[in-house]
């Protein structure tokens, strides 16, 4: 595989190792039902962190409102140093820029071909020449296994070639923050080992900061430094996987395990 | 009743002028009717109630009232306040003001029809809004509303005759004309009615192909 083409963001010594993410007393209310209930928790640089519980637990808010597609009711959050909320929207478009997703239901644009897909926002937001843009999109489409699709469009792929398109879509930004969806809950199951193995050799050859949600406990297991378990929108259990799986402490996160794996 | 194939002869080159004039008026009225409901849709989604409330007023009233009597008023009102324009050019401006009204809901139904993930991915790229717009959006929301405008073309296509009130010699003024001049009604009026079954048929065609081009 070609490092390349793979996001490295420098790290200033400050920031190696160092907290990138910070989320304090975020609360997230739909109506009356609190999803987030004065969260606090912080993330560091280059860390895999996995986010599970049950649903409705809270977990995916906090990626979408890592991504601004949410606004919190209560509270700041801080990427990197820099305000995402509270923020104006020019702000929040400089921390943006140092934050991927990939969702679920993949969310390719349907009308660009899949090389458009990964070049589009490189070029109009990054500023960088087309040239540039599309060599390291076809080094990406290496890299997840289709540099043969270049010129495809998303309908023509499976649901886990949309997919790999979707985390090469994102890792063109040069992210220093990932967040994943559920992106493997949309695919048929023999599909989802060819994605979760690219996120593998992703997590193992980039100091790429991931925040996972997911419901592949064994995929948690393999690529987390940490495993945060909610419920009702509060943590009530985080350590490393070996510990959370092997031996977890709240009855909870007992309860929740088993009834998954 | 009988038949005259020479009443044809004698129309045809009156009906080639009133033809030309009906393609103008389709044509013409159907790009303003397409840009114009293309801006209503846009600015309908204008976060300010000062934006979207007099344009709701201003294109319901449009939608709700007959084009004959929007034809009149923009044709013999106007230039009581010196505005005055060709009988042709107002007859353009009043059909694309009056299908825009409707275009303007087609939009807004492809608009609304693409995904909000769609929405999310672009803001997850950072893709500045109008980007997002021209980008992915608008194309997408008028790949699915093709079918809907055309529709309206052809509509438009039957409403062409109402120009006949403000003075435009289209194809049923030529063959008004023409009766009138000759008392041979049953030609001239066979053979634009022909005419229309044909252009119809053949704008019908022309969509049909422009939806197979527009769906990979």
């Amino acid at each position: 595989m070609s490092t390349d083409t793979l996001p490295n963001p420098e790290k200033s010594p400050e920031q190696s190792g160092g907290e990138l993410i910070r989320l304090e007393q975020v609360t997230k209310r739909f109506g009356d039902n609190t999803v987030l209930d004065h969260l606090d928790f912080s993330v560091d640089a280059g860390k895999h962190v996995t986010l599970i519980g049950p649903s409705g637990s809270g977990k995916t808010t906090i990626l979408r409102l890592l991504m601004t597609l949410l606004k919190p009711d209560e509270g700041t959050i801080t990427v990197d140093g820099q305000k995402l909320f509270p923020a104006t929207e020019k702000e929040r478009r400089e921390v943006r820029k140092q934050i991927g997703m990939v969702f679920q239901q993949f969310n390719l644009f349907p009308n660009m071909t899949v090389l458009r897909n990964i070049t589009e926002a490189p070029v109009t937001v990054l500023g960088m020449s087309k040239d540039e843009a599309v060599e390291r999109a076809k080094g990406l489409l290496d890299l997840v296994g289709l540099a043969d699709k270049c010129d495809a469009h998303p309908a023509q792929l499976s649901g886990g070639q949309q997919q790999r398109v979707a985390i090469a879509r994102a890792l063109a930004m040069r992210p220093k923050v990932l967040l994943l969806d559920e992106v493997t809950s949309a695919l048929d199951p023999e599909l989802v080992a060819g994605v979760l193995d690219l996120l593998r050799d992703i997590a193992r050859t980039t100091d790429i900061t991931m925040l996972c949600v997911t419901h592949e406990m064994n995929f948690a297991r393999d690529i987390s430094d940490q495993v945060l378990m909610f419920d009702s929108g509060r943590v009530i259990e985080a350590g490393p996987p070996e510990k959370i799986f092997s031996e977890p402490e709240h009855d909870r996160t007992r309860e929740f395990l088993s009834a998954v794996l | 009743m009988k038949w005259d194939w020479s009443a044809v002869s004698d129309f045809m080159p009156h009906f080639w002028d009133g033809l030309l004039v009906t393609l103008q008026i389709l044509v013409l009225g159907s790009l303003v009717s397409f840009g114009l409901g293309l801006v209503w849709a846009l600015l309908m989604r204008v976060p300010s109630r000062w934006v979207t409330w007099p344009i709701g007023v201003v294109t319901e009233f449009v939608r709700n009232t007959p084009l004959l009597v929007q034809l009149f008023f923009l044709f013999y009102v106007l230039p009581e306040w010196n505005i005055t324009f060709s009988a042709l050019t107002t007859g353009v401006v009043a059909i694309g003001l009056h299908y825009s009204t409707y275009t303007m809901q087609v939009y807004r139904a492809g608009i609304e029809g693409v995904p909000v993930g769609q929405w999310e991915a672009a803001t997850a790229l950072n893709l500045p809004l109008r980007r997002t717009w021209t980008a992915i959006i608008l194309p997408q929301a008028i790949r699915r509303v093709v079918p809907a405008l055309g529709n309206y073309v052809i509509s438009m296509l039957k409403d062409t005759p109402l120009l006949m009130a403000i003075t435009v010699l289209e194809m049923l003024g030529e063959a008004r004309l023409f009766s009138q001049q000759n008392f041979q009604f049953t030609e001239p009026l066979t053979v634009i009615g022909v005419a229309f079954i044909i252009i119809s048929y053949l704008a019908s065609l022309a969509l049909r192909a422009l939806e197979r081009r527009l769906v990979h």
